[in-house]
């Protein structure tokens, strides 16, 4: 992190000229307080940096809404961001969005192998992961289309060229597919973010490997009941970076069940808090996950001069609107004992 | 040895040897520039670089307190004087060049020359000092200015712990103004009103 050391944007002298403006514009970050009603909440917003994006909705609010708002708020904020970015940063911004796209380009699968009306799949894609070739999308009819006229134009074509041919997707497991595309853009970002350097690599380091740390950890753990998957495929949808590379790895894909995998963990100090009290319970072991990528997301607000805080301000939205409609459900549901639970962020 | 000034043309006895005289013949050229010459770099260097240390430290924190104001509006008037400590450390390059120019007067000292040359040498290297040290403590104002301005957007109560920090940016600045005009005070280029001949010893 020297002051001159290879980076491919500007440091602690240059950042500013092209990124300064978009870096500060992040730094307002509001906690959201806890409310008797809906309506209560809808007022409360009022008072943060959500503002009025309830307003001209008809009471009563549904969470359902509440959460579409919420979510097209962070993606015209995305959008804003990424629209007056430059070099590199928009690559980075790119990056951010093509986690999404994964996740949506799975989607379209599945839809069409169930043959389902494609149109109506769009509508539940996520909007931060939409590509421009999903205007093609009306000529697709089967799973060949979709992978000769669409996917092959998105920018997530190099992914499912190098890892997937067109046969596997009539014939591999959804899941398996959905993580061996995470699996190549989690190195691919990876890469990129050595590549970019300075600040960037030191905080972006840590959030990918833990993501890629927990990516391992989950496919370990939920391949157990299923018969399909063999230890050595296994093996194979684990990302190639993060602590547990390769050593960590190596031994989950042999662990037969979870209390091999609490021991296989027990050597790392980050990860052996998190199966303390959450091996018996699937739910909080997915807390504990959340509540340690929280953490190191927070850590990116302490720095400056690097993109990590772009990544984190999305994943930290991400997370609030996650806890918003947590609350909002306990408002509605009448569930107040457990209105707590949610992750608090700052 | 020979004295290249009392050499005639009748008694020439090979090439002169420059290294008795009191420059030698590589450093010589140094001499030949006239000493106004160099209070007047003086006072260029040190308010050019004293700019470029303002208006670096400026851009550095006006990119990053205009976006963080955009979601954050009460920061703006507070910070505004961040950029105030920027701006002065281009008064500090302004305060020397006024006072070097005042010493420079319209006929340079032939009489006693080497009054001359300490001050033009005096007045480059006081130009030299408060030039660099500006660009640095600029810099340093600036890049905490910047943090100031984003730890205030986030959590108010770090915004007067910041600000001291800048003044000590700024007090760096502050030391090369003090020091290059305890080199300058005593000096001064050409003839001046107060200075009166040496008397000539009688010849008695």
């Amino acid at each position: 992190m020297g002051l001159f050391s290879g980076r491919k944007h500007g440091g602690l002298f240059t950042f500013n000229r092209d990124d300064g403006y978009l870096e500060a514009i992040l730094r307002d970050y509001n906690n959201l307080c806890q409310c008797d009603t809906l309506e209560d909440m809808k007022m409360h917003f009022l008072s943060t940096d959500y503002g009025d994006f309830l307003a001209g909705e008809p009471s009563p609010i549904h969470t359902t809404t509440i959460a579409e708002k919420a979510t097209q708020k962070l993606v015209n904020e995305f959008n804003h961001i990424r629209n007056q970015a430059v070099e590199p940063l928009s690559t980075f911004m790119d990056f951010i969005s093509y986690g999404y796209m994964i996740d949506n380009v799975v989607l379209l699968i599945t839809g069409t192998l169930h043959e389902r009306d494609i149109s109506e799949l769009v509508d539940k894609c996520h909007p931060l992961g939409l590509f421009k070739s999903m205007a093609t999308l009306s000529v697709v009819h089967n799973v060949a289309d979709l992978y000769n006229n669409v996917l092959i134009d998105t920018p997530l074509a190099p992914y499912i060229q190098n890892c997937l041919s067109e046969e596997d997707l009539d014939e591999m497991n959804i899941e398996i597919i959905r993580n061996t595309l995470y699996k190549a853009y989690l190195e691919d970002f990876y890469n990129y973010c050595k590549f970019l350097g300075g600040q960037t690599e030191l905080i972006m380091n840590d959030i990918l490997q833990f993501e890629a740390d927990r990516r391992s950890i989950n496919i370990t753990i939920n391949s157990f009941g299923a018969t399909e998957l063999t230890k050595d495929d296994r093996e194979k949808l684990y990302p190639q970076l993060g602590l547990l590379f390769p050593e960590g790895t190596s031994k989950l894909s042999k662990a037969e069940d979870v209390d091999q995998v609490r021991g296989i963990l027990e050597v790392y100090s980050t990860y052996r808090s998190f199966f303390a009290d959450g091996v018996n319970n699937e739910k909080s072991l997915e807390d504990s996950f959340f509540e340690h990528e929280v953490h190191l997301n927070r850590m990116a607000f302490e720095d400056q001069y690097g993109y990590g805080v772009f990544y984190a301000y999305i994943k930290l939205r991400e997370q609030e609107i996650r806890n918003i409609v947590w609350i909002a459900e306990c408002i509605s549901q009448n569930m107040k004992q457990k209105m707590n639970q949610y992750i608090p962020i700052f | 040895m020979v004295n290249p000034n009392s050499i005639a043309s009748s008694d020439y006895s090979g090439p002169i040897d420059y290294s008795a005289s009191y420059y030698g013949l590589s450093t010589y050229f140094i001499a030949t520039i006239a000493p106004s010459t160099w209070g007047a770099i003086g006072i260029g260097i040190s308010l050019a670089l004293s700019v470029v240390g303002s208006a670096w430290g400026i851009w550095i924190t006006a990119a990053s307190l205009m976006g963080a104001a955009v979601k954050e509006p009460r920061i703006r008037s507070k910070n505004i004087i961040s950029i105030i400590f920027c701006e002065a450390v281009a008064i500090y390059g302004i305060i020397l060049a006024i006072i070097l120019n005042g010493k420079i007067e319209k006929f340079l000292n032939v009489e006693f020359p080497a009054t001359d040359y300490m001050a033009g040498y005096m007045m480059f290297g006081a130009g030299l000092l408060v030039g660099f040290c500006n660009v640095f403590s600029g810099i340093c104002v600036g890049i905490s200015g910047s943090g100031c301005a984003l730890g205030d957007a986030q959590n108010p109560a770090l915004f007067v712990k910041m600000l001291i920090i800048e003044i000590f940016g700024g007090a760096l600045g502050l030391y090369a103004v003090i020091v290059g005009i305890l080199m300058t005070t005593s000096t001064s280029i050409g003839l001046t009103k107060e200075y009166v001949p040496a008397p000539t010893p009688s010849p008695k």
